[in-house]
């Protein structure tokens, strides 16, 4: 690990020991796993800070892993100029639990925090303006979320007779082709059909 | 006489307007002429971009890259081709650098011919587009030799390039950056000093250095108000420690000084395009490594292992090892970032696109407030706005 990253990492660490879950900086890049509550403290600190001034938020975003109980995770992006180095802060939140806005830190946040929510349905508290952005008006869902599907719900035409644009649930011609890449040699783990009585070779199955 | 009641007028600038670069609805209110607020509406062009990458193998998501900002393709391919070497950790070999260098830097001048004469368009120059979109076209034909397209290249893959370049290309490229100048020069003889272009910019639209790293400006916007920052400088990748040139800066961050960054830098990409020619290396453009990069076709013909390997990386892609990275390149438009989080397999879990634009639309409503209903066109214009890259 890169002895700056090193230092930096111990540093937010010891500065806010019961905030910050774990560090770690794998392929060079530092990343901090802090508790939702603190995320405006932590900004707030890598901002202002002699040893971080991180003064630009340059992303933020939202990723979702459905078979966690708190299924998404907020990850902020930010990049110091002064010392030529990136952080990565990353925190858990599920679908109600609303995460602290962090657009008193940073200005740039407003409009990364409303596609957060837009898309992935994760709540800011005392954001300024938590509309929607990517989507149309007037829509329902959060697309980016695992369990939206590709194709979505509705799709749009211009219907003639009423001389205006029309939704309509997605009807396809053919259904979407998806397809299983995982090798049968490699990946599988159902059994294969014919297998369910073969012998469980010397424990390897336990 | 009564006293009349004076209200604020609330305006729809766009969704089709031809300077708000695209489809871009702005909700004005206006003071009379004076622009108390201004609330972009974007999303008019939101196709899915990162909900689809997540359904596409590797090599199959690098189109989408194109797609994003369609002014300069070749540069938002780069990003996501670093991340994935990133995580794949391969190295691209010199040759194929100096080609992406080379490239990118095409890319860099097409996007800023595009948008320094299209905003000198939109306050009220016409002849700067007729004049330098001769060049764009060249550009797009050196492009369209490389890799067959004019626009959308789908040229920078993660490995290498797709091709290697065809013979004479580089004599030709070296032959263009010695004509392009006088093009720079001329752009500049009509804008630069011009007293129309100047009342119409000059302290329009003005940033200041806290106010711009507050709303997260990267680029030729951020090096306007004044910043040298430069990630082909800061934080370099495919070889750009290597080659010499500038980083124009500005001092006000207004959309005059916006324009000079940029005329500036195309002359440092013209610089950097002959030194990537005069230093180009021989040898392979892509990773040798026959998982990730597709083999020749004349060992297909011959080898059994070449052929399997061509099979598989058309059909199930490659896996890329369990991890995330944040990958940036100096875009023309600023810093154009991949957020890539891989899950082992042959697709990206997550692809987020961090597009400048989307940051530097975000201020407008502070850039234009309290200036006439004019000056939003000229603002709009020297952000460099392309609604490819913000909706995504």
């Amino acid at each position: 690990m890169d002895p700056a990253l090193r230092e930096l990492g111990e540093h937010i660490a010891t500065v806010f020991p019961r905030e910050v879950l774990r560090w770690s900086a794998p392929l060079d890049e530092l990343r901090a796993c802090v508790e939702r509550e603190a995320i405006v403290s932590v900004l707030m600190h890598l901002r202002d800070d002699v040893n971080c001034q991180f003064k630009q938020l340059m992303d933020v975003c939202g990723v979702d892993h459905p078979a966690r109980s708190r299924r998404f995770d907020v990850v902020y992006n930010l990049l110091s100029l002064t010392h030529n180095r990136r952080i990565r802060i990353k925190l858990e939140t599920d679908e109600e639990t609303p995460v602290p806005s962090v657009v008193g830190v940073f200005s740039a946040a407003n409009w990364w925090e409303r596609e957060v929510w837009d898309l992935m349905g994760i709540h800011f508290s005392d954001h300024p303006d938590l509309r929607r952005i990517m989507t149309d008006y007037g829509f329902d869902g959060h697309p980016l979320r695992k369990d939206f599907p590709l194709t979505g719900y509705v799709e749009m035409r211009y219907d003639d007779e009423q001389k205006r644009v029309v939704y309509e649930p997605v009807k396809l011609a053919q259904e979407y082709r998806r397809f299983d890449f995982l090798s049968p040699w490699e990946g599988v783990q159902r059994v294969l059909p014919g297998d369910e009585k073969a012998e469980p070779a010397n424990g390897d199955d336990a | 006489m009564a006293e009349t009641q004076i209200k604020n007028f609330t305006m729809n600038f766009g969704p089709q307007h031809p300077s708000a670069h695209g489809v871009l609805r702005l909700v004005l209110e206006m003071d009379g002429e004076v622009i108390e607020r201004a609330d972009p509406h974007i999303g008019l062009l939101h196709r899915g971009t990162e909900k689809l990458i997540e359904y596409k193998s590797y090599l199959q998501a690098v189109p989408y890259f194109d797609r994003l900002d369609y002014v300069a393709p070749q540069n938002q391919e780069h990003a996501f081709a670093l991340a994935t070497e990133k995580l794949l950790g391969i190295e691209v070999p010199p040759r194929g650098q100096a080609i992406r260098v080379l490239y990118a830097e095409i890319g860099r001048i097409l996007n800023h011919i595009f948008n320094v004469t299209t905003f000198a368009m939109d306050v009220g120059a016409m002849t700067p587009v007729l004049w330098s979109f001769e060049h764009r076209e060249l550009l797009m034909e050196f492009c369209e030799r490389a890799s067959g397209a004019r626009l959308h290249m789908g040229y920078f893959r993660p490995g290498g390039v797709a091709f290697d370049l065809p013979d004479g290309l580089t004599d030709d490229i070296e032959a263009w950056c010695d004509i392009f100048p006088q093009c720079i020069d001329d752009i500049e003889s009509l804008l630069t000093e011009n007293r129309i272009f100047k009342q119409r910019t000059v302290d329009i639209g003005a940033i200041s250095v806290e106010q711009a790293f507050d709303w997260g400006f990267s680029g030729p916007n951020l090096r306007a108000a004044g910043v040298p920052w430069d990630l082909r400088r800061a934080q370099p990748y495919d070889g750009y420690e290597n080659y010499a040139f500038e980083i124009p800066i500005g001092k006000h961050g207004d959309c005059y000084e916006r324009y000079l960054v940029r005329i500036a830098e195309m002359r440092e990409s013209v610089k950097i395009m002959r030194q990537a020619i005069e230093m180009m290396p021989a040898g392979p453009v892509k990773t040798i490594d026959g998982k990730v990069a597709p083999p020749k076709r004349a060992d297909m013909k011959r080898s059994m292992e070449a052929l399997i390997h061509h099979f598989k990386l058309y059909t199930e892609g490659y896996n890329v090892p369990e991890g995330e990275t944040y990958t940036a390149v100096e875009a023309p438009k600023g810093e154009f970032g991949v957020y890539l989080v891989a899950d082992g397999t042959n697709r990206p879990y997550r692809c987020k696109i961090r597009a400048p634009g989307f940051a530097h639309l975000q201020a407008l409503d502070l850039l234009t407030k309290g200036h006439m209903l004019a000056d939003i066109v000229a603002n709009i214009g020297s952000l460099d706005i392309v609604f490819g890259e913000i909706d995504r």
